[in-house]
């Protein structure tokens, strides 16, 4: 005699929503397939785990598509140490009321060289604490798939590529020579050492993401919302000032203002935006109209056209 | 504070329903850009990005910066726009599709961009695979060139069904009717040849914005046909897959003692609970108890859903099965017929043994090519020898299991494969299964019993057997004719 779901134990017993719209319904059908189509497919997953709106819903997705067992592979935070306090807090929160594993990783070179988003600049920065720390914890991980939330329509690079992104065994992606993608055919046989990296948001835009999060009630780091907050204006980026290491540079003073992030990462290197909008309803409405990208606000972004390709092709998400 | 907030999400409201709406009515529709290199493909997308506002404003300053003065119009680059690897900058062609998405107030589109150019056909068919709609473009100055044949024909064979061709660069042609006239006509002939009934064909200019998202009847007065983004609008997504239900198994899920669950993705029909079904290839039959989501035990699923399925009694199932209707099965058997792309250098070797990936299963197979497409006469050849890189060829799979599949044009999701090579472990193939081959089949199953095709003495004589007679109902004797029966021997060697 089979049990039924209910009879088994299952914590959180699932709250019932209206039914998502076909749209949304067709982009969370598309995310479980490849959850699931990499969980079966690879010896030692993992997830990458930023802490944003991105990650926070790749997280629901993943609960989802293994329901009703645990998601079956460890979260990957690479801690930069320059986040903010605030996303810190949420992740362990998270990690903990989902019962998750999560690994934590830090470029020691950071530390031992005194490398800050400060002093070192903002490319060399990323890619020792962001890239290389990215790298080490992979390999020291050993995983040969890892799964990443980013979306093709962030950036011209992205655009390109596929939801099965092959890389060498020193996590080069080649750009010019992609395995062809056809269909939902995934092509999941590597070598040893080579690994892939996956994305199941691949065709969300970010319109979908917020709507989603409001569809599904998933929870966010407060920073997404709007608040009055501290902060200095620095390089035409509004730079939150509640971190201790952040030094005021001759002329700068702390202003108040109610401000929110549309992304987020290391706080000196993300700038935050004007805004009202305290709550998702609020958010959805301000980004309809928005005139301007969401990478608008991050510095490693705007470094020139191209460097996004460049970062990836050396291992970066 | 809250009183000015108050008054801005009252003014922005109108705006975000209407948004919402254009999401929830409708799925969105997914097309691909294809042609011959330099016809204006990624300039046409990007245009059409450009028109309706999918272009934020600090997007807009990266494209104008690097633009450079590319034109004697004065107008930015807008291919750069979909073109965003260096290399294709560096050499002014797209390289690898590009994904993009916009919509309308009417509808919101998935956009994929493929290269023109001949080497990376592979991309082209990437995106090609997941298309309800192919805008094929030709340069008004050139007409038809054997790879807008291919490119059509690829999209074709993949199942899209509708075609806009795009004649595009009017505006270096003097917006001459005649020239439309030509190539839209020589265009209708050939897709009505691949199959391809509805077309629309629209003379534009791409660079200028004419006819994509604004109607240029100044320039072209003589053309009353709808723009690009009407007929864009008008086209209709693909429906999802009818017929019997199939789920190929993707994962088993065993979280306690007292729970197995199967997880996949619905690839046809729909289910609910107390439905038959049968595991393949075992044949195994069960019911079907509960459909579990994260969100609901559900009470039926359909076509494109995520779910796991539990079943009502013990059996063995594992991934790459695909668990389907009773009452509307699949085809089985280790012998069957498909056209493929050739996808890599090498091309598809004949007798050597591929992996081939269809749904959740991979299984070995080993290609005999029958005949390749001659894409300047639309005739096939035929070709027995290896299918060099971008060849469109008929072939027959010959597997060493029970291999289970439906005809592509009967269900995408479980007539489609890909061919991975085993020494580079990359996919090297795209193929659309056509039928079972050998519908003689020496020894098949259907339904209950077992059909056995023998040539007619023998067929005679085991019928006259009292053991045959008392068993019936098990097992039903084909009688062959010598002919046929010739056919079955040669094909032996695979089937049996
Ligand atoms: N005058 C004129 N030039 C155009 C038009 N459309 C495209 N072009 C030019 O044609 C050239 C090729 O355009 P692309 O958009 O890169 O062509 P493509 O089809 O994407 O090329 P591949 O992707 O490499 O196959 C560019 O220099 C464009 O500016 C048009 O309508 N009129
Ligand atoms: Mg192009």
């Amino acid at each position: 005699m089979p049990l039924s779901v209910q009879e088994t134990e299952i914590k959180n017993p699932p709250v019932s929503r209206p039914p998502l719209d076909p749209h949304l319904k067709a982009l969370e059908n598309e995310a479980i397939h490849i959850f699931r189509e990499v969980a079966a497919e690879f010896d030692n997953p993992v997830m990458l785990y930023s802490i944003g709106k991105d990650s926070s819903v790749l997280l629901h997705l993943a609960r989802k598509a293994f329901f009703p067992g645990r998601v079956p592979f460890p979260l990957l935070h690479v801690d930069t140490t320059w986040k903010f306090k605030e996303m810190i807090e949420f992740r362990d929160r998270i990690a903990e009321e989902y019962d998750l594993d999560l690994v934590v990783h830090t470029n020691t070179r950071g530390k031992e060289e005194g490398i800050t988003p400060f002093t070192h600049g903002s490319a060399f920065y990323t890619d020792v604490m962001k890239t290389e720390a990215l790298k080490q914890a992979l390999d020291a991980g050993g995983y040969d798939a890892a799964f990443g939330g980013a979306r093709r329509d962030e950036e011209a690079s992205r655009a390109k590529e596929r939801i099965y992104s092959f890389r060498t065994p020193d996590h080069k992606w080649d750009p010019r020579n992609q395995r062809p993608e056809l269909w939902n055919v995934y092509n999941g046989m590597i070598r040893k050492g080579e690994s892939v990296r996956a994305f199941p948001l691949s065709n969300w835009t970010e319109v979908d993401i917020w709507r989603y999060i409001q569809a599904e009630d998933i929870p966010l780091v407060p920073l997404y919302y709007a608040a009055e907050r501290p902060y200095v204006e620095r390089d035409g980026m509004m730079i939150l000032a509640e971190d201790p290491r952040l030094e005021l540079l001759p002329g700068e003073e702390v202003k108040h203002g109610s401000i929110r992030f549309r992304t987020l990462g290391c706080f000196p290197l993300t700038g935050a935006i004007r805004s009202t909008a305290s709550n998702l309803d609020e958010v959805i409405a301000e980004l309809e109209i928005a005139t301007v990208s969401e990478r608008q606000g991050r510095a490693i972004d705007r470094d020139q056209s191209g460097s996004m390709e460049k970062k990836k092709r050396e291992g970066y998400f | 504070m809250s009183a000015s907030a108050a008054t801005t999400s009252a003014t922005i409201l109108p705006f975000a329903e209407s948004a919402a709406r254009v999401h929830r009515d409708t799925r969105p529709l997914r097309l691909i850009t294809c042609g011959s290199v330099d016809d204006g493909k990624s300039t046409l997308i990007g245009r059409l990005l450009w028109d309706t506002k999918a272009v934020k404003e600090d997007q807009a300053a990266s494209l104008a910066r690097d633009s450079g003065a590319q034109n004697d119009l004065g107008l930015p680059d807008f291919a750069l726009l979909l073109d965003g690897l260096q290399a294709e900058r560096e050499q002014g062609i797209t390289i690898d599709v590009a994904y993009r998405y916009f919509s309308t107030d009417r509808r919101s589109f998935i956009v994929a961009d493929t290269p023109g150019h001949e080497q990376y056909t592979r991309n082209m068919a990437t995106g090609a695979s997941t298309a309800d709609l192919a805008v094929l473009l030709a340069d008004a100055r050139v007409g038809l060139l054997e790879q807008t044949r291919r490119h059509a024909t690829i999209a074709s064979l993949m199942g899209i069904r509708q075609f806009i061709l795009a004649v595009n660069k009017f505006d270096l042609v003097n917006y001459d009717r005649e020239i439309f006239d030509r190539i839209s006509h020589e265009f209708r002939e050939f897709a009505l040849s691949l199959g391809v009934r509805q077309i629309t064909a629209i003379p534009m200019s791409a660079l200028k914005g004419e006819n994509v998202v604004a109607p240029a009847s100044d320039a072209m007065p003589w053309y009353e046909g709808p723009t690009l983004i009407e007929a864009l609008e008008l086209a209709t997504a693909r429906s999802t897959q009818a017929g019997g239900f199939r789920m190929p198994v993707q994962r088993v899920v065993r979280p306690g003692e007292s729970f197995r669950g199967y997880q996949g993705t619905v690839a046809g029909g729909a289910i609910k609970p107390g439905d038959s079904v049968v595991i393949l290839p075992s044949g195994t039959v069960a019911n079907v108890s509960q459909i579990v989501t994260f969100d609901l035990v559900r009470n039926a699923a359909v076509a494109g859903d995520a779910i796991t399925l539990v079943l009502d009694r013990q059996v063995d199932v594992a991934r790459g099965d695909l668990i389907v209707s009773i009452d509307a099965q699949p085809l089985t058997g280790t012998a069957f017929d498909a056209q493929l792309v050739a996808l890599q250098q090498g091309g598809i070797e004949p007798g050597k043994r591929y992996w081939l990936k269809s749904g959740s299963r991979r299984q070995r197979v080993s290609i005999e090519p029958l005949s390749q497409l001659d894409l300047a006469s639309g005739q096939w050849r035929p070709h027995a020898s290896t299918l060099a890189m971008n060849a469109i060829g008929k072939v027959r799979l010959a597997f060493e299991e029970t291999a289970v599949f439906d005809a592509y044009e009967q269900n995408r999701a479980t007539g489609a494969f890909i061919l991975i090579d085993p020494d580079t472990l990359n996919t090297v193939a795209g193929g659309m299964i056509t039928g079972k081959r050998a519908n003689l089949g020496g020894l098949k199953r259907e339904g209950d019993r077992v059909v056995l095709s023998l040539p007619a003495d023998l067929a005679e004589q085991l019928m006259a057997s009292d053991l045959f007679a008392n068993r019936r109902d098990e097992a039903e004797i084909k009688r062959l004719t010598a002919a046929e029966a010739a056919t079955l021997w040669r094909n032996a060697g695979s089937d049996i």
